[in-house]
């Protein structure tokens, strides 16, 4: 049955084309709807219980009513804390990376450590939290134990996004500063780093909405379960969205279904705000650039 | 004078990330290590993980782990890769425009957030669908570590097919060869090395996951006993740690053999890294031999 004669080739080679590509349009496809479907089901099932007195008030009846205003108030907390300590850290050494490092062992040395922080699993973090800043440096189970952690593990995101938005900014520019007589440093604040904002800031905020959202980093070394109070001082534990989803679904038996989906709702929409912002952010910059 | 200051300051920082890690590395170690001396190395490495009865036998934690992130990277590598493609490749630029933050956006989806789904939506239907005692297994936990690595492996994949030059593409339709061929045989050759990147990338996010992993699998730590275990409750290293740890005391044999599970999750993430690390690198250098 010799029927691979060039007209029947080139029919098998369309089919086989065609087929593929419609394989790849399925396949997208089938990744796109879990994550349409994941939003539209926790909104659906969430909105009903986002009133104002649930974002406001604090839980009553041991967390089965009320609202979650603890938890919401400690995720802005950590996520400001979190920030106070890797922004200027992690832009720093971004910088660093992007306009002072020489090409030799030491600077390869900095990028294998920044690959190792960016792989290590978020419990790790959390035990190395708790073993260093709760138990070593004796700051307990508190906000500033777990920013520091929560810092930590945002750092190679920042590190990476800020190197990477200092490099785009054209090498002509770096020239005509230091022809103009400027420092190297007069040229990276004054000239490079505002270009490079927007790239930086895409990477900050995208690294905080990942910490505001983690919840293994904190569980032994800031979060607790309920807090009669809002947090004081920054050496209180404190009560945080994720960590409250996650007893709130698994450790309290009869927990209304309609506060879990709302308190997933409530975190959903702070990362969906931090993501918005941060394409936004980008994608202005992208079209007002000249270079 | 202040730019000396400055530079100093800056040049600190660059380098505080190798402090990181190595502080990091040191904490373990210090909290981790007696674990040795208290445990035996048998012991350690036995099969029952009990620790109400001093039983700290780590393996079917091991094998927890190595199964759902098996089973998590298997599921993922076709959706992942092909998302990647279709990004990279076939789709229009609107298209690109709506995909690409959407996959970031699933990427930003906290993984407790994923867990719940797990609990209230993917492990009822489980159950009812595969007719299971449970719906909280290790395939389960594989199938939402799957969404959890797809973002990576997308976003990775996508860099490496970009990276391909683009005089590949059109040599190939030069010699009348189809598109998809010209994705199947040269472009997607050309740019292996990233796409086992990404694939590495995604091994170390899904191994290192312990939230939705800890809410879905069922939290019971059971030897890998072929292909049925993937259908009956499991336990993680990463789920041990975090369910555990909060309940031990501080100084305890207990606390010390959970932090040497951390050393061990520590060091597979290092060098699954570092080797990934290894093949994007030579991906660049591959494609700057070319244009060279």
């Amino acid at each position: 049955m010799n029927t691979a004669n060039k007209p029947g080739a080139i029919t098998t080679r369309k089919v086989k084309d065609s087929f593929g590509y419609t394989l790849i349009h399925i396949i997208s496809f089938f990744t796109i709807l879990p994550i349409i479907g994941i939003v539209l089901y926790i909104i659906y099932n969430g909105a009903p219980t986002l009133t104002w007195d649930f974002l406001t008030s604090m839980p009553a009846n041991g967390m089965k009513a009320g609202g979650i205003l603890p938890a919401i108030v400690g995720t802005l907390y950590l996520t400001i804390g979190t920030a106070i300590f890797s922004v200027p850290l992690g832009v720093a050494a971004g910088i660093y990376l992007a306009e002072y490092a020489p090409h030799n062992n030491w600077t390869r040395i900095i990028r294998i450590a920044i690959i190792s922080l960016a792989g290590i699993p978020s419990v790790v973090y959390g035990l190395f939290g708790l073993g260093m800043f709760v138990l070593f440096l004796k700051l307990g189970n508190s906000i500033l134990s777990a920013s520091l952690t929560l810092a930590i593990m945002t750092l190679p995101t920042i590190i990476s996004t800020t190197e990477e938005a200092m490099r785009v900014v054209p090498e002509r520019f770096r020239v005509v500063c230091g022809s103009l007589g400027a420092t190297k440093w007069q040229g990276i604040r004054r000239i490079i780093l505002p270009e490079a904002m927007p790239g930086i800031l895409t990477g900050v905020i995208l690294g905080l909405e990942r910490a505001a959202g983690e919840t293994a980093p904190i569980l032994f070394t800031g979060a607790t379960f309920f807090l009669p109070h809002l947090p004081t001082s920054p050496l209180d534990a404190t009560m945080a969205l994720p960590y409250h989803i996650f007893v709130i679904s698994t450790q309290v038996p009869g927990m209304p279904l309609q506060i879990q989906f709302g308190s997933v709702l409530v975190l959903l929409i702070f990362v969906l705000i931090m993501n918005i912002w941060a394409t936004t952010i980008r994608n202005r910059a992208r079209r007002r650039r000249q270079w | 004078m202040k730019d000396k200051l400055i530079t100093r300051i800056i040049q600190i920082a660059g380098f505080s990330s190798i402090l990181i890690v190595l502080l990091i590395f040191l904490f373990l170690l210090r909290e981790g290590l007696p674990a040795l001396s208290e445990v035996s190395f048998s012991d350690l490495f036995a099969t029952r993980w009990y620790p109400i009865e001093d039983l700290f036998g780590i393996l079917p934690l091991f094998s927890g782990s190595l199964l759902v992130t098996f089973f998590s990277i298997l599921i993922a590598i076709p959706f992942g890769v092909g998302t990647a493609i279709y990004i990279a490749e076939v789709a229009p630029r609107r298209v690109k425009e709506i995909l690409k933050p959407m996959i970031e956006l699933l990427a930003g989806i906290p993984s407790v957030v994923l867990g719940f789904i797990g609990i209230v939506f993917l492990s009822p239907a489980l159950r009812e669908w595969l007719n299971l005692p449970t719906g909280l297994t290790a395939f389960t936990g594989a199938l939402l570590l799957a969404l959890i690595s797809i973002p990576t492996i997308v976003s990775v994949g996508e860099d490496a097919l970009n990276a391909v030059p683009q005089s590949y593409r059109e040599a190939s339709y030069a010699l009348g060869i189809t598109r998809w061929q010209t994705i199947w045989r040269v472009t997607l050759p050309a740019a292996r090395s990233g796409m086992i990147t990404a694939v590495m990338l995604g091994i170390s996010r899904t191994l290192g996951e312990t939230m939705a992993v800890m809410m879905v699998t069922g939290n019971a730590p059971t030897m890998f006993k072929g292909i049925v275990s993937l259908f009956k409750p499991t336990r993680t290293m990463t789920a041990t740690i975090a369910s555990e740890m909060g309940e031990v005391a501080s100084g305890s044999t207990h606390y010390h053999v959970l932090f040497f599970i951390g050393i061990v999750l520590f060091l597979f993430s290092l060098i699954i890294n570092i080797v990934s690390n290894h093949f994007s690198e030579k991906n660049r250098k591959d494609k700057e031999q070319v244009v060279s």
